[in-house]
C-alpha cells in the first residue's frame, strides 16, 4: 500500500496546472535545427494545481519538523527557526535581484554581506570571513583549501591532516578531497584530545589539525590552548569545525582559542531552517595571514559604496558560483540583529543549561561515558540496555518516534558504542525537556520489562521500519511507467 | 558458526580453497555475520595481479564498508559475477555460492602462513 | 522577547536539579585564558518591527524584478514561478525538517526527493539522479571528479564556452587532486572542434555546456562521438528549462548530466540558494556523490522511501568517500519538483517555446536596428550582441529606464570587449523588448 501515491500516478492526460500569457510575438518554429529538437517528451505528470497542492500537503503531513515537535538531533542544532527570518528573506529586493546586476543597484545586498562578515568575524574571533560556502562540509573544503594554498605559497604544501577519532565524517572526507592523508589521533579518558598522542603525530608534514570544540561528545577540550600551541609549533594550522558553535557562542571564541580557520553553520547556530537537508550556509573565517587566500569576491567599502573585490592575491578561486547562499545569509543576519550581543550569549547559556539538565536526569538509566559538564549536547549509550535485554540504540530511537519526538543522533560519535547524541537547544521549554526525560525513562523501563515491544517500534508512525537492505541490494531510484 | 575443515583462513577473515595451483577465495561465516546484510560486492577484474595482503575488493552492508585482503599472491582468473545481482549469496552461502574470486597462485608456499579451521576458530574466539 | 521560553524561575529549578548554583558553573571547563569575558561588539538587540524596517531598507536599495525589467542571465534567470510553489515550500513541515535520517517520520521529504530524482532523469534522459547538490558549478566539479574516478587518467577537458565561474569552481575543487584541467578554445561562440581534436589523448572526459554560456547551441552529437572515440565520458551542463524543447542529453550520448536548477521554480536570490542537479547512467551510480533516495517497503507492507547507497558517503566511508558532501538542497529541489509538477510536459515545452520565440523576436529587432550578433549560431533564450563600445556604461545608462540590460562579456572574456549578453525568458513582453531596443538605439 502507498500512503500517498506518486505524483506521476495521479497524472491524467490533458490536465494542466499552469497558465502563461499568450505569446505576444510571432511564433518561431525554425530557430532550433531539427537535429537538436527533443524527440520523445519527458514523462512529467499532467496534474491540476489542486492535485499538486493536495499531493505535497499530504506529503508534508508525513514529516516531522521543528515546528511539529522536539528535535534533539545531536550536532545538528535543531533550534526553532524564527518566522521573522522567513518573512524578511522573502523581500523582493533580496529574492528578485540578480547576482550580475550592477553594483550601483545592489548596494543593500552588498551592505548586508559586508555587515554580516563583520558580525561573524566578531562572533568567531577571526579577521575576515567569506560567505561563499553553501554548507558546513563546503566550508570545511574551503577552509582546508585555504590552508593548502597557504602552505603551498610558503613552499611546503605538506601531506597530512590530523583528525581526532571523535570527528564528523566530513572532516576526513574533506582532507582527502584536498589531497591530504588523514592521521587519526585518539581521545583521552576525559573525552578530549590525548596530548601525548597529538605530540607524537605532529611533524613537519602536518598541514593542519581539524577539531570540533566542544567536540562531538559535547565536551569542551580543557587543553585547547595547549593543543593549538603544539600544532603551531610545527608550522601547522588549526581548523575549527563550527558545527558545535552553539555551545560556546559569546562565551569563548575559536579565534581566541588559537584557531586560524573556522567554518560556521548558519543553519545551526544562527537559526536558519535546514529545509529537509538544505539549503544551509557555511561561512569561513580566517586570521589575517590567510586573508589573501580567501575565495573571490570579497565585499569591501570605499567610503562611498560597497563593491565586490576580486583582487585577492593568492585566492583559492571559487567554491561556488556567485556569492553563496545569499538568501540564507539574510535570515541569519536578521537573527543576529534581533538577538544582539546579550541575546546571543544567552542562546548559548540556555542551550548548555538545557543539555546539562537532561543529562543529569538520564545518567542513572543510560550509560554516560564521560561524566562531566557538557556544553550544548552530550552523548549517552544504550549499552546497558543492549547487555541486559539486547535492546539497541536503534530500538530506543525508533520507540521515541511513537511519542512524537525526533530521536537523537545515533551511533555517532564512533568512539562510543550504541551512542545517542542529544542536543536540546535553547529554544525548548522545561516542560518539553521534562517530557523527553520521562519518555526516555519509560523506554528504559520498557526495555527491561518488555524488550520486544521496544524492538518492534515504532508502532504509531505513518510507516513502520523500512527495509534498508532491500533498498540497497536492489536499488529503485526513480519511478518508471509500467 | 561454521568453519569447514578443508579450507584455509586468514586473520582478515578470508577463506581459501586450494585446487592445484588455483585458489578460490571468499569471506568467512564469521565475517558475513559481523557485516550483517551484504548489499554490494566490488570485485577486481579478471587478469589483475595481487600480492598476498593486498586489498582486492570491497564488501558493503547497509551502513558499513569493509576492504577484502587477498590471502595469497596471484592473478585473478575468475570472479563471481552472480554477486552483482545477488549480493545476499555472501550471507546465505559464504563458502559456496558466495565465493568472490579465483586466483592462479604465484607462490603456493604462502598457504603455510594461513590458519586451519581449528586455529581460525580459536582466533575468532580470542578476538571477541 | 527572545526565542528562549524558560523563565528565571525555571532556570533556577534546572540548576538545582543539576546541582550547581549558576549557569556560569557549567562553563568552568573553559580555561580562563580562552574565555570570552567581554561583550560581543554587535548592534544592540532590536524588536521584530525594527528588524523588519532595517531589512526592508536594505532590500529597497536594490533593483529587483518587480520594478525593473531583467534581460540579464548568465546562469540565473528571471523565469515565472507559479504561486503554488511558494505555498508548498513555505510549509514548515518541509522547511523545518533536517536531512531525513529517520525515514518513518520523513516520508514527505523522501518521497518528494524520489519524485525529484525521477523528473531529473526524465528531463536529462539519464537513469539515475542524486537528491541535488549545492549549485550548478559544484555539480559540474563533482561530475568532473566522478569521471576521473571512473576512468582514472587524471585529465579533464572543459570547453571555454562553459560558464566561467563553473570552470573556476572546477579548478578549485580539483586543486588538491591529481587532476589536470585542460580548456578547449571556442570559435564563433561554440567549442572549437579542431582544437578539441588536438587535446583528446588520455582523457577522462569532456565537459560541454548546452546551451553554452553564450547561449549558443553546441554540436553535441559531434562532441559526443569525439570524446567517446577517445575513451572518455561526455559530461554535459544543461539548462533544465530548455529540455522541453531541446534534445535530452541522454539522446546524444551524455554519460553525466549536471546543471543548475534555479530556473525551475527558484527565485534568483542574488545568486543563491538554488540547487545543482547531477544525473548519470546506471553503471556509474556508485561513483555519484550526494544523497540518493530509493524505494523500499516497511514491515507492514507499505511502500516507503529511504536514503540509500550510503556507503559511498562520508559518514561511512570517511576519507574514502566519493565527496565530503552530506546534505542536499532539499527545499530548492522541492521547489523544482512542484514547479515541474505544475508545468507538466506541456507547460515546460511551452515555456521553452516562448523563450525561443521571444528571444528571436528581440534578436531580430536588434538586428533591424543595426546591432550585430557576436556569433552566428542557433540559440535558445540567450544571445550576444555587439555594441561596438564598452557595454558597462550602456548597461548603467539603461538603469534609468529600469532596465537591467545584460552582462558585459568582457568581464569574463576580455577579447569580447563591446559585447553584451542578453537573456529573454517567457516573462518578457513585446513592449519590454521594444523598450530595450529603443533604449539601446538611444545610446548609440
Amino acid at each position: 500500500m502507498k500512503l500517498v501515491p506518486l505524483i506521476f500516478e495521479m497524472s491524467r492526460e490533458g490536465r494542466c496546472g499552469y497558465s502563461l500569457p499568450a505569446l505576444d510575438v510571432p511564433k518561431v518554429d525554425d530557430a532550433i535545427p531539427a537535429d537538436m529538437v527533443r524527440g520523445s517528451e519527458p514523462n512529467l505528470p499532467e496534474v491540476s494545481e489542486v492535485d499538486v497542492i493536495r499531493h505535497f500537503t499530504n506529503l508534508s503531513h508525513l514529516n516531522h519538523g521543528v515546528d511539529t515537535g522536539f528535535y534533539p538531533l545531536g550536532s545538528c542544532t535543531m533550534k526553532y527557526n524564527p518566522k521573522l527570518n522567513e518573512d524578511v528573506a522573502k523581500l523582493a529586493g533580496f529574492t528578485e535581484s540578480h547576482p550580475y546586476q550592477p553594483e550601483s543597484v545592489s548596494q543593500g545586498n552588498l551592505r548586508l554581506i559586508y555587515d554580516m562578515e563583520k558580525f561573524l568575524a566578531e562572533v568567531s574571533g577571526m579577521d575576515r570571513v567569506t560567505l561563499q560556502p553553501a554548507a558546513g562540509a563546503h566550508g570545511e573544503f574551503t577552509g582546508i583549501s585555504i590552508i593548502r594554498a597557504y602552505h603551498e605559497h610558503r613552499g611546503n604544501k605538506k601531506t597530512k591532516v590530523i583528525i581526532p577519532d571523535s570527528a564528523h565524517g566530513t572532516n576526513p572526507a574533506t582532507a582527502t578531497m584536498c589531497g591530504y592523508r588523514v592521521v587519526k589521533v585518539e581521545s583521552d579518558e576525559r573525552g578530549g584530545i590525548d596530548l601525548d598522542k597529538l605530540q607524537d603525530a605532529l611533524d613537519d608534514e602536518v598541514a593542519a589539525l581539524m577539531l570540533t570544540n566542544p567536540n562531538t561528545l559535547g565536551l569542551f577540550d580543557e587543553n585547547i590552548d595547549k593543543i593549538t600551541e603544539l600544532v603551531h609549533s610545527v608550522g601547522a594550522l588549526c581548523y575549527y569545525d563550527g558545527a558545535n558553535l552553539n555551545g560556546t557562542l559569546g562565551k569563548a571564541r575559536p579565534g581566541d582559542m588559537g584557531f586560524d580557520v573556522v567554518h560556521i553553520n548558519l543553519h545551526k547556530t544562527f537559526s536558519t531552517p535546514h529545509g529537509g537537508g538544505g539549503p544551509g550556509a557555511g561561512p569561513v573565517g580566517v586570521k589575517k595571514e590567510l586573508i589573501d587566500f580567501l575565495p573571490v569576491p570579497l565585499v569591501d567599502y570605499d567610503g562611498e559604496k560597497y563593491y565586490f573585490n576580486y583582487n585577492v592575491p593568492h585566492t583559492i578561486g571559487k567554491v561556488r558560483s556567485f556569492y553563496g547562499n545569499f538568501d540564507v545569509v539574510v535570515k541569519a543576519y536578521a537573527y543576529i540583529l534581533f538577538n544582539g550581543p546579550d541575546g546571543l550569549r544567552s542562546v548559548c547559556e540556555n542551550a548548555v543549561l538545557n543539555a546539562n539538565y537532561i543529562m543529569e536526569n538520564l545518567k542513572d538509566l543510560y550509560y554516560l561515558p564521560y561524566d562531566r559538564y557538557c556544553k550544548h549536547e552530550f552523548v549517552v549509550s544504550s549499552k546497558w540496555q543492549k547487555q541486559k535485554n539486547s535492546v539497541r540504540t536503534t530500538d530506543v530511537a525508533k520507540r521515541l518516534l511513537d511519542f512524537g519526538i525526533h530521536p537523537p543522533t545515533v551511533y555517532f560519535p564512533l568512539i562510543v558504542e550504541e551512542a545517542l547524541m542529544i542536543e536540546p537547544t535553547e529554544t525548548e521549554s522545561k516542560e518539553t525537556l521534562d517530557t523527553f526525560i520521562s519518555v526516555m525513562r519509560q523506554i528504559a523501563k520498557e526495555a527491561a520489562e518488555d524488550p520486544d515491544f521496544v524492538k518492534s517500534a515504532p508502532h504509531d508512525t505513518p510507516v513502520g521500519r523500512l527495509d534498508e537492505t532491500r533498498a540497497a541490494r536492489h536499488p529503485v531510484l526513480r519511478y518508471k511507467k509500467d | 558458526m561454521n568453519f569447514p575443515d578443508d579450507l584455509l583462513y586468514s586473520e582478515d577473515h578470508e577463506w581459501l580453497r586450494v585446487e592445484g595451483n588455483r585458489g578460490i577465495i571468499g569471506i568467512t561465516d564469521y565475517a558475513q555475520e559481523e557485516l550483517g546484510d551484504v548489499v554490494f560486492v566490488e570485485l577486481p577484474s579478471v587478469g589483475e595481479e595481487f600480492k598476498a595482503g593486498d586489498n582486492f575488493g570491497v564488501v558493503e552492508s547497509v551502513k558499513s564498508v569493509s576492504d577484502m585482503y587477498i590471502p595469497v599472491s596471484g592473478r585473478v582468473v575468475e570472479i563471481n559475477e552472480d554477486l552483482d545481482g545477488a549480493p545476499e549469496l555472501v550471507n546465505e552461502d559464504p563458502y559456496g555460492k558466495g565465493w568472490m574470486i579465483v586466483v592462479e597462485m604465484t607462490d603456493p608456499e604462502e598457504t603455510s602462513d594461513l590458519m586451519s579451521a581449528s586455529e581460525y576458530e580459536a582466533f575468532v574466539k580470542e578476538s571477541e | 522577547m527572545d526565542y528562549i521560553p524558560n523563565t528565571d524561575r525555571e532556570r533556577e529549578e534546572m540548576l538545582k536539579s543539576i546541582g550547581v548554583s549558576s549557569i556560569e558553573d557549567l562553563f568552568s571547563d573553559i580555561p580562563d585564558n580562552v574565555k570570552f569575558n567581554s561583550r560581543l561588539n554587535l548592534p544592540e538587540a532590536m524588536s521584530e518591527l525594527e528588524v523588519k524596517r532595517q531589512m526592508a531598507a536594505l532590500a529597497e536599495s536594490n533593483a529587483e524584478a518587480e520594478h525593473y525589467t531583467y534581460f540579464i542571465g548568465g546562469g540565473i534567470y528571471d523565469h515565472y514561478i507559479p504561486s503554488a510553489v511558494s505555498h508548498i515550500i513555505g510549509r514548515s513541515e518541509f522547511y523545518t525538517a533536517y536531512t531525513p535520517y529517520q525515514p518513518e517520520i520523513s516520508q514527505g521529504t523522501l518521497q518528494s526527493i524520489f519524485e525529484y530524482q525521477t523528473m531529473i532523469c526524465e528531463l536529462t534522459g539519464m537513469d539515475v539522479s542524486n537528491a541535488s547538490i549545492y549549485d550548478g558549478a559544484s555539480a559540474m566539479a563533482e561530475a568532473g571528479i566522478m569521471a576521473v574516478k571512473v576512468k582514472d587518467k587524471g585529465r579533464i577537458l572543459v570547453s571555454k564556452t562553459v560558464h566561467p565561474e563553473y570552470r573556476r569552481v572546477l579548478e578549485t575543487y580539483t586543486a588538491g587532486m591529481d587532476i589536470d584541467i585542460i580548456e578547449v578554445d571556442y570559435r564563433d561562440g561554440v567549442t572549437d572542434i579542431e582544437d578539441l581534436k588536438t587535446k583528446l589523448k588520455d582523457v577522462d572526459g569532456l565537459i560541454v555546456q548546452n546551451p553554452n554560456f553564450f547561449g549558443c547551441l553546441e554540436d553535441m552529437e559531434a562532441l559526443s562521438s569525439l570524446i567517446h572515440d577517445a575513451g572518455g565520458l561526455f559530461i554535459t551542463v544543461a539548462d533544465p528549462i530548455s529540455l522541453g524543447v531541446l534534445k535530452a542529453p541522454g539522446e546524444y550520448g551524455a554519460d553525466i548530466v549536471c546543471g543548475d536548477g534555479q530556473a525551475l521554480g527558484n527565485p534568483m536570490n542574488f545568486g543563491g540558494p538554488h540547487l545543482g542537479f547531477l544525473a548519470t547512467k546506471e553503471q556509474f551510480v556508485r561513483y555519484m556523490p550526494g544523497r540518493i533516495v530509493g524505494q523500499t517497503v516497511d514491515n507492514r507492507g507499505n511502500t516507503g522511501y529511504v536514503l540509500t547507497l550510503q556507503t559511498r558517503e562520508q559518514h561511512i566511508r570517511r576519507e574514502k568517500a566519493t565527496s565530503n558532501i552530506c546534505s542536499n538542497q532539499a527545499l530548492c529541489a522541492l521547489a523544482a519538483t512542484v514547479y515541474l509538477s505544475l508545468m507538466g510536459k506541456k507547460g515546460l515545452k511551452e515555456v521553452g517555446e516562448q523563450c525561443v520565440s521571444k528571444s528571436h523576436y528581440l534578436a531580430g529587432e536588434l538586428k533591424k536596428a543595426g546591432f550585430g550578433m557576436a556569433f552566428d549560431k542557433p540559440f535558445f533564450k540567450e544571445f550576444v550582441i555587439k555594441l561596438d563600445k564598452d557595454a558597462t556604461p550602456v548597461i548603467d545608462s539603461l538603469l534609468k529606464k529600469k532596465i537591467i540590460a545584460g552582462i558585459d562579456l568582457s568581464r569574463f572574456y576580455p577579447e569580447l570587449k563591446g559585447c553584451m549578453m542578453i537573456a529573454v525568458t517567457e516573462k518578457r513582453t513585446k513592449q519590454e523588448m521594444d523598450e530595450l531596443v529603443a533604449g539601446l538605439e538611444g545610446l548609440r
